[in-house]
């Protein structure tokens, strides 16, 4: 007998809003489906009403996690555009900044993967080792998450001479914490059994399903946007594409930790080679056209397609976020697995529902892709009018006008 | 707290000690969501006071709403408010829940917070540091 477990959308151990329709026949899973839609904020419509400047601080409001790899992608897709060449100095401190963020967003990962299978010990560990970060953070930038570093042609903030020997330490400090913690994982027989050949991933359906990131990496599929697609400062300092061949939970936890070393790697070199210079360019007027951007996230390739008109405001944004497209591989991830790994096999493509969020229309059951920007107005009103009708006696209900 | 939920002596003592806290994410971008998270781990650790983020809303006493509260969240908000034990408290964390910050005006808001449900205590911050949503709790209790 067939029965469909619901997951979310508010779930205790969901972070965010996100529903789950997951089909089971006794213990074993038949088949997935997802709706998403609860964090849908319209930012790529806000974004044509806002400058250039302004879109940067919207775009870093995506998702709070990958909060310099939007802005990043939208700098290299607006530099693409209007021809800009950033300086060095610019350069290496993006890739310090975005390295840092890596760290940080894969030790929240591994806690969160610890939360997920009830081993709060790693959930406690990891977010121990990533206060630090943290800490550089607002050392670095003044706050701890949104850095707000990335200006287009070039960076907001220098990062300080007394400021590089902080973070020399701090991940000096980082590096044999992180080893002692894989070695603490990768021997642990009980995480062994609980995470091998769970949600496996072939190759091929990696390639099928489209995936990117530590997820595709995982399943021996070799790709990473920092090495086939340098931006900032990736060709000038010596690291290597982590990868594993299992494609199951143990070796997307395996990718991630291997690319905390290797984060911590490339941010000393970049510390090293550092030239000193300016920070930023003149950024002449937008012109008439169209550019693209790429950046390697720490949930894989983030893009971002901007058109411009000639005025300061983008006339188009087009944002491609990694989660949204490794959710989909869960069709051939979660079938014939058992509803007790379904969690841990959802928070192995650490998927972040903030960027995931999209509107589609349809129409008698056919897909009507397109929408302008009246009907998507009208569909609001409509929806807000029959809400304030539904609601009318709950509290508050009146006071929506 | 709002009017409506009249304190005895007794639903103030027991609001006091070790209120338990539930988490809604109604339209957020995850900042704020990691920093109450963050809130809770060693540095800050938070459950040495019983503050403790639980699963449902039934057994809270606290709500922490976060985001621009979005046309699809806001039946799912009124609903979770609704099955909290009043009297409750509730907390608009970030600068979203409490003004729409740069989402405000967008074709997707309803929101904020405090159109659809009563406020206790506003934590503004994009996102508000472990530090200020833990002085926002002590603020909150100390309405009480």
């Amino acid at each position: 007998m067939r029965t469909t477990i619901p997951i979310g959308p508010y779930h205790p151990l969901l972070e965010e809003p996100e529903l789950f329709r997951v089909v089971v026949e006794g213990e074993r899973i038949v088949d997935i489906d997802w709706r998403t839609s609860w964090n849908h904020r319209g930012i790529e419509k806000i974004a044509e009403s806002k400058t250039y400047e302004q879109a940067l601080f919207l775009v870093e409001r995506i998702c709070g996690i990958c909060s310099t790899s939007h802005p990043i992608a939208f700098c290299n897709a607006v530099e693409d555009l209007a021809d800009i060449e950033i300086p060095d100095r610019a350069k290496y401190i993006r890739t310090i900044v975005a390295e840092l963020e890596r760290i940080h967003s894969h030790l929240l990962w591994l806690g969160l993967a610890g939360h997920y299978i009830g081993y709060h010990t790693v959930w406690m560990w990891a977010w121990r080792y990533r206060e630090p970060i943290c800490e550089l953070f607002e050392i670095i930038s003044g706050n701890r998450q949104s850095y707000a570093m990335m200006k287009i042609g070039g960076v907001r903030q220098d990062i300080k001479e007394e400021t590089i020997p902080i973070i020399m330490k701090t991940i000096n400090e980082l590096e044999p914490k992180i080893h002692m913690f894989a070695d603490a994982i990768l021997d642990d027989p009980v995480m062994l059994a609980r995470l091998r050949n769970v949600g496996k991933l072939s190759k091929e359906d990696a390639i099928n399903w489209c995936t990117v990131g530590p997820v595709a990496r995982s399943a021996g599929v070799d790709i990473d946007i920092r090495r086939d697609y340098p931006y900032a400062s990736y060709d000038r300092v010596e690291w290597k594409v982590i990868t594993q061949v299992d494609g199951d939970v143990l070796a997307v936890a395996v990718v991630r930790l291997l690319e905390i070393l290797e984060s911590i790697k490339i941010i000393r070199q970049c510390l090293e080679k550092m030239p000193p210079g300016p920070l930023q360019v003149e950024v002449p007027e937008i012109p008439v056209g169209e550019g693209i951007g790429v950046e390697e996230a720490p949930r894989g390739e983030c893009f971002h397609y901007v058109q411009s008109d000639g005025t300061n405001c983008p006339y188009r944004l087009k944002i491609r976020a990694p989660s949204y497209v490794n959710i989909p591989c869960f069709r051939s991830r979660f079938i014939g697995e058992r509803i007790s790994d379904i969690l841990l096999i959802l928070a192995s493509v650490d998927p972040c529902y903030c960027c995931t969020n999209r509107t589609i229309k349809i129409d008698n059951g056919k897909v009507k892709s397109t929408m302008t920007d009246k009907d998507l107005l009208e569909l609001s009103w409509k929806e807000t009018e029959q809400l304030r009708e539904h609601y009318k006696g709950y509290p508050g209900g009146g006071l929506l006008e | 707290m709002s009017d409506n939920h009249k304190l005895t002596d007794m639903s103030r003592w027991g609001l006091k000690k070790s209120p338990w806290a539930f988490h809604l994410s109604t339209g957020s971008c995850n900042n704020c969501d990691i920093e109450l998270l963050d809130a809770l781990t060693p540095r800050f650790d938070v459950e040495r006071f019983g503050i403790l983020l639980v699963g449902s809303p039934r057994h809270a006493d606290i709500l922490f709403v976060t985001g621009i509260v979005t046309v699809q969240a806001l039946p799912r908000l009124i609903h979770v408010y609704n099955q909290i034990a009043k009297p409750c408290l509730v907390i608009a964390l970030g600068t979203c829940a409490c003004t729409g910050g740069i989402f405000d005006g967008s074709y997707h808001q309803i929101g904020p917070v405090d159109k659809i449900i009563p406020v206790d205590v506003y934590i503004p911050g994009c996102p508000p540091k472990p530090e200020a949503i833990i002085s926002g709790v002590v603020k909150a209790l100390a309405k009480i």
